[in-house]
């Protein structure tokens, strides 16, 4: 027997994206030098929504002169005040998050009950959790008074667009720095829709600027000698493209980069909840997670039992149009994307590793991937250690903890794990053993502005969120 | 045309919630500080001290199990409805400390700002007083603070409203409720405070307000076998001496009165004093010898 869902679309009304977007540069919105503009499509549909200025060198000085000018004023500020401005700026993200949720599903892909429940909720408590920080910075661990560093120039990716953004400025400006963003050329509205929220705030001018562009943009910014730091999240590729730039400068640089999160499933694991788990590790956003689990490792005497429950559970999967309130896999960010997910999902089958993908049809317009799983998978193959930043997950399996942790920690990277057992000290020893920056026991994907998040390895130095999250700011 | 009348209004308690009047039926008269009839504010009985500590213990469960990141939300929210009726505190504090206008908003500023200032400690007190304790043996050992539970509060006699704020908000940011005997003499904006905080999403119960002989309550709240701590803020030195030795009577955590500058920075002693630190153990295994190499 089976049923069918009615179709339950948000309504796209609560939103109104302009026909064309300039960069948001000293608190006015001004067409890029040359007037180069590149359109943002939705990734579901492959509509236009907008077109967007392309940011060259020229603009990005100017930004980073304008946050230059900003910065005397704004580090000299009362930590009290600034603080006020952050909590101002929490509170309408609060109150307008029902429009900015839509909007980050149209630019994004990703489906509305995660913009909705996930993102947007976590955007508010960012800036909430930082705007407390301003005033207390003394009290912060890093000695009396820590100063600002300067002008920061971050470039962000396109699997989070806004809270990549909160993750950036909000501890950015609690330590009182200001701020050049890049958001990434696929998901550039939220960005400047945030310049808008930056308005009714009240921001003084300058203290954020928006430039949006391509690689060539993030580039010019990473390079500015204005740039007192370096803040980047996307691949470990360009994040050591961006270390090679800042070498030999002063700028402090933070990374967070790829990862190749193991999700550890013990014999003793209470099967439904990992299942769960193990699904909200990698299908989450497309699988489009840094801290992905996109390896299963699964001990062997339940290896059988465990893939017949997940494989039940992933036909029971949605997907669809992101903006329907049941879907649960949206489409792939973007052609190119879709293209690298593809290319190496290809490869695992070459390579000699079983495909299985649920009975699942895909909408003819827009960039799609039906959630795939691979079994017989070794160490050795593309699909076990590079990261496909995709609805992919690989099986492998092992025998005894040792192992387990060994083959977690075969990998260049070292963000994320899971562990999935009722037996609390083999969990804390295997965490304690797991060479990885965020290691969760029983659950999955789990954020919060207090908990600092970032790798180990390759997968970026330096810690985002929490208390951590403020060394990256301050010259300490 | 004659001047219009303006309207009284009926200065009541606040506790669990509500609005009450003293159960004894008394008031007593508030002047300002040039002796003018201000209001008739309810004198309350040890009964009402009673019945706060009553609606206090019972809103402890809900509101320490809340977590800070809602905590936080609804003090910014107590700083932002303060916002919107400044111009009532500003005048209520100018006739309570015969302060001028402009004086008397600096003061009212200043307290809205000091909600800000705990609503952001909510959710970081325990990341700065916590810690993971690296113990010689095969254990994960973390130490962590909540609050105590119910804490009396005599507030500041002299500050009525930044005064007020100041210990009021420090002990519910981190999970207490509270019973607070407002300044004797300039009762006025603590009771209003009642008001605003009723309109702020704070649970009812977390925070209880009574007007009153400052001398009559203390001694109760003191030796009450169901408050957690109190905070003398408000008592003179000879007085504090003898509620502490009733305090002992069941352990109270205990914050003496001292001098106090309600302008400055807070800092942190008013969160840390009303905390308990407990500390969990738990065996991490062995997956054999060494830590990893890699």
């Amino acid at each position: 027997m089976s049923f069918t869902y009615a179709p339950a679309p948000e309504s796209r009304s609560v939103v109104d994206i302009a026909p064309s977007y300039g960069l948001f540069i000293d608190g006015e919105f001004t067409e890029a030098t040359g007037g180069k503009v590149f359109k943002t499509v939705s990734p579901s549909s492959e509509e236009v929504l907008s077109e967007v200025a392309h940011g060259s060198a020229e603009d990005v000085d100017r930004a980073v002169k304008a946050a230059r000018k900003a910065f005397e004023k704004w580090s000299a500020l009362p930590g009290s005040e600034r603080a006020k401005y952050l909590f101002r700026i929490a509170r309408i993200i609060q109150e307008r998050s029902r429009e900015l949720a839509v909007l980050e599903t149209l630019d994004n892909g990703k489906p509305i009950k995660e913009t909705r429940d996930a993102d947007l909720p976590l955007v508010a408590a960012h800036f909430f959790y930082y705007a407390g920080w301003a005033d207390k910075l003394d009290h912060a661990g890093y000695g009396a008074n820590p100063r600002p560093l300067g002008v920061a120039g971050q470039v962000i990716p396109w699997n989070f667009p806004l809270l990549m953004l909160a993750w950036k400025i909000a501890p950015a400006l609690a330590t009182g720095n200001t701020v050049v963003l890049k958001p990434a050329e696929t998901t550039p509205l939220s960005a400047l829709f945030f310049a808008d929220i930056c308005r009714q705030a009240g921001l003084p001018k300058g203290v954020v600027n928006i430039v949006t562009g391509d690689g060539t943009t993030g580039a010019a910014l990473v390079a500015h000698e204005g740039v007192n730091k370096v803040a980047f999240t996307g691949s470990t590729a360009v994040g050591k493209a961006i270390a090679r730039t800042v070498a030999g400068s002063d700028k402090k640089l933070t990374l967070e980069l790829g990862g190749k999160g193991a999700n550890i499933v013990f014999d003793d694991a209470p099967i439904d909840q990992a299942v769960e788990g193990i699904v909200q590790g990698i299908f989450f956003n497309q699988g489009q997670v840094c801290c992905a689990g996109s390896r299963l490792l699964v001990q062997e005497s339940i290896q059988d039992e465990l893939l017949d429950s997940l494989k039940r559970r992933l036909s029971t999967l949605r997907l669809g149009d992101p903006l329907d309130k049941n879907t649960d896999i949206g489409a792939i960010n973007s052609a190119e994307q879709l293209a690298r997910i593809t290319e190496l999902a290809d490869s695992g089958e070459a390579e000699g590793a079983e495909r299985w993908a649920p009975a699942c049809e895909l909408p003819s317009a827009g960039y799609w991937f039906a959630p795939t799983l691979f079994t017989n998978v070794t160490q050795a193959h593309r699909i076990a250690r590079e990261e496909i930043f995709g609805p992919v997950l690989s099986v492998l399996s092992f025998r005894t903890p040792d192992e387990a942790v060994a083959k977690a920690n075969n990998s260049q990277y070292g963000l994320s794990a899971g562990i999935w057992t009722e037996k609390g000290s083999r969990m804390l020893a295997v965490a304690s053993k797991l060479r990885a920056g965020v290691v969760w026991a029983n659950t999955f994907n789990k954020f919060d502005p207090t908990s600092p998040f970032g790798g180990f390895k390759e997968s970026g130095f330096g810690r985002e969120g929490g208390r951590h999250g403020l060394e990256a700011y301050l010259d300490v | 045309m004659s001047e219009r009348l303006t309207v009284f209004k009926t200065y009541k308690l606040f506790v669990g919630g509500k609005f009450p009047r003293s159960e004894s039926g008394r008031v007593y008269e508030v002047t300002d500080s040039k002796g003018n009839w201000l209001a008739n504010a309810p004198q309350s009985s040890r009964k009402d001290a009673r019945d706060a500590v009553v609606a206090a213990r019972k809103a402890v469960g809900g509101w320490s199990g809340a977590t800070a990141y809602n905590r936080g939300q609804v003090l910014y929210r107590v700083a932002e409805m303060l916002e919107g009726r400044k111009d009532q505190f500003v005048r209520e504090v100018a006739d309570a400390e015969g302060l001028s206008k402009a004086k008397a908003a600096a003061v009212v500023d200043a307290a809205i700002d000091r909600w800000v200032w705990y609503a952001g400690w909510t959710d970081k007190i325990g990341q700065i007083t916590g810690s993971t304790n690296p113990v010689a043996g095969p254990f994960f050992n973390v130490s962590a603070t909540e609050p105590t539970g119910v804490v009396a509060v005599l507030a500041p006699q002299e500050s009525s409203f930044l005064g007020l704020v100041s210990v009021i908000a420090p002990a519910i940011a981190t999970g207490n409720t509270v019973v607070v005997v407002a300044s004797e003499k300039a009762p006025l904006p603590a009771l209003s405070l009642g008001e605003v905080l009723a309109t702020s999403d704070v649970p009812g119960g977390v925070v209880n307000i009574l007007s009153g002989r400052t001398a009559e309550m203390a001694p109760t709240l003191a030796s009450h076998q169901d408050v957690n701590a109190i905070d003398l803020a408000g008592a003179d030195a000879e007085f504090a001496k003898e509620l502490e030795i009733a305090a002992a009577d069941n352990l109270k955590r205990v914050l003496r009165p001292r001098p106090a500058d309600w302008t400055a920075d807070p800092g942190t002693e008013r969160m840390t004093a009303f905390l308990e630190t407990r500390t969990v153990w738990h065996p991490t295994g062995s997956l054999g010898a060494g830590g990893s190499s890699y």
